[in-house]
């Protein structure tokens, strides 16, 4: 199997005097789907966020590409990471953010525009080509000089997928991208998470509440209970076979 | 004594120290409110410590008595004449309402959610980007209102500067009033209406600030 693209390295974090995760693990590979699941307060996006660089691990290390995002070389030891480290490592990282995080004051394209020719220097008509597709991939092809006042939440969502995918990431983190959303407008997000599955080749980690799409479309899943990697396997393994009777109990509660 | 053939043109004469007072006083203090506001913000202790000092001062004492001060101490002090009180007022009125103003200017930025910050690094901006493109066109939307505010009383402070001995409108109505006591309540309806014109423009941008702030910030 090819080398990991993500590695987690016994990773804690503590947010005060509460430590949320204690001793992560974990392997991510190329193009892998991974689901994780567990309660609410398990750190389960915790464990997204310190690999977008939003929260930095109380120790413990992550490695993204073979290269330690938090520590850096200097003088042959490991110091802690600078932002220009920070910011080589984490560049084919993409994010996607429950409450969307859309800028309001630029137009969606520009909202899709502004990183790829401030933060990478693509030319900036082939950055509004590829904006403008990706923008019609996520149905919003005719929104492009609308502003996110003017849409609706599952509308927001779905640019700030074409956002983050005109950075062109290896990996994307999705961060419980429907739970802000109307019931009704949860399917049409979904069908865009399923559609990048499906035809994109970058690895994707998925914090979510909706399990029975997260069973369906993650290659792993993780279940994550208080603080630790309780269970991890395809999603046939963790549903049909494991014995953790916590894990039974939290799907149990999403059966009627 | 008729206001439009006596009083008026006898104001008029002032009109150009008020309003240019008032100008270069707004972009001192603009000025001001920018540096001491990002200072409050800055990671070193030393920076916003100072800068809280100067803010607390600023406000916690009266604009008359810093103008005085700056007029009548500073050369005394530091045995120094000071260029013109033109200069004196601007640095006067540009300091204090700086500090007012930087006030402003820090909560705007604090105001912004942090999850427009945190989608800017998801996006691998740096810090100067987040704050260049993302922060700062929010924060500055919401501080328009209130740099309006703050104008208008700008413009009512400039009076302060007769009291130096620069002749602006309130200077000149004073004057008349001195000299035609009995004419007292004309006169200074005249000046209230002068003040009131200067200050229209001003109160229109704040209302059309406003209704801008009101859109295009996520918070």
């Amino acid at each position: 199997m090819a080398e990991p693209i993500v590695r987690y390295q016994d990773v804690h974090k503590s947010f005060g005097d509460v430590e949320v995760l204690k001793g992560i693990d974990l392997d991510i590979y190329p193009a892998e789907k991974v689901a994780i699941i567990g309660p609410s307060g398990s750190g389960k996006t915790t464990i997204i966020r310190m690999l977008m660089t939003l929260e930095e691990p109380t120790s413990g290390d992550i490695i993204v590409d073979g290269t330690n995002l938090w520590k850096m070389e200097k003088n042959g030891g490991l110091v802690e990471a600078n932002e220009k480290h920070l910011r080589s490592v984490r560049g084919d990282i993409g994010m996607v953010f429950q409450h969307f995080n859309l800028f309001p004051h630029m137009t969606i394209l520009e909202n899709c525009m502004t990183a790829p020719i401030r933060v990478k220097g693509e030319d900036k008509q082939e950055v509004e080509e590829h904006s403008i597709q990706m923008l019609e991939r996520v149905g919003l092809g005719d929104k492009i000089h609308n502003y996110p006042s003017q849409l609706s939440g599952g509308q927001k969502q779905r640019v700030a997928m074409a956002r983050a995918l005109v950075m062109r990431p290896k990996i994307m983190l999705f961060d419980e991208v429907t739970s802000a959303l109307d019931p009704e407008l949860v399917g049409e997000v979904l069908e865009v998470i399923r559609d990048i599955a499906k035809n994109d080749d970058m690895a994707m980690v998925l914090v979510t509440h909706e399990m029975d799409f997260a069973l369906d479309i993650a290659d792993k899943v993780l279940f994550l209970d208080e603080g630790v990697i309780a269970e991890q396997g395809t999603a046939a393994d963790v549903i049909e076979h494991s014995q953790n009777e916590r894990l039974q109990e939290f799907l149990s509660r999403f059966r009627g | 004594m008729n206001p439009i053939t006596d009083i008026a043109p006898q104001l008029i004469r002032g009109l150009g120290t008020t309003v240019t007072i008032l100008i270069a006083s707004a972009i001192f203090s603009y000025v001001m409110a920018f540096i001491a506001g990002l200072c409050r913000l800055s990671k070193n202790i030393f920076l916003r410590k100072f800068t809280g000092l100067y803010i607390e001062i600023f406000r916690g004492t009266s604009l008359i008595v810093q103008l005085f001060w700056l007029y009548y101490a500073i050369p005394i002090l530091f045995d120094i004449n000071l260029p013109s009180n033109w200069i004196i007022g601007v640095i006067a009125i540009g300091l204090n309402y700086g500090a007012y103003l930087s006030e402003v200017v820090r909560g705007s930025i604090l105001s912004i959610a942090p999850g427009q910050s945190e989608a800017a690094t998801a996006l691998n901006m740096s810090s100067f980007q987040r704050m260049r493109f993302v922060i700062f066109p929010q924060a500055i939307r919401m501080m328009m209102p209130e740099f309006g505010n703050y104008t208008i009383q700008m413009l009512k402070g400039t009076a302060l500067v007769s009291l130096i001995g620069l002749r602006d409108v309130f200077y000149y109505g004073d004057i008349m009033r001195s000299t035609n006591l009995a004419h007292a309540p004309l006169i200074y309806v005249v000046v209230l209406v002068f003040y009131f014109i200067l200050a229209l423009p001003l109160i229109f941008l704040t209302r059309k600030a406003e209704s801008i702030a009101k859109k295009g910030v996520a918070n």
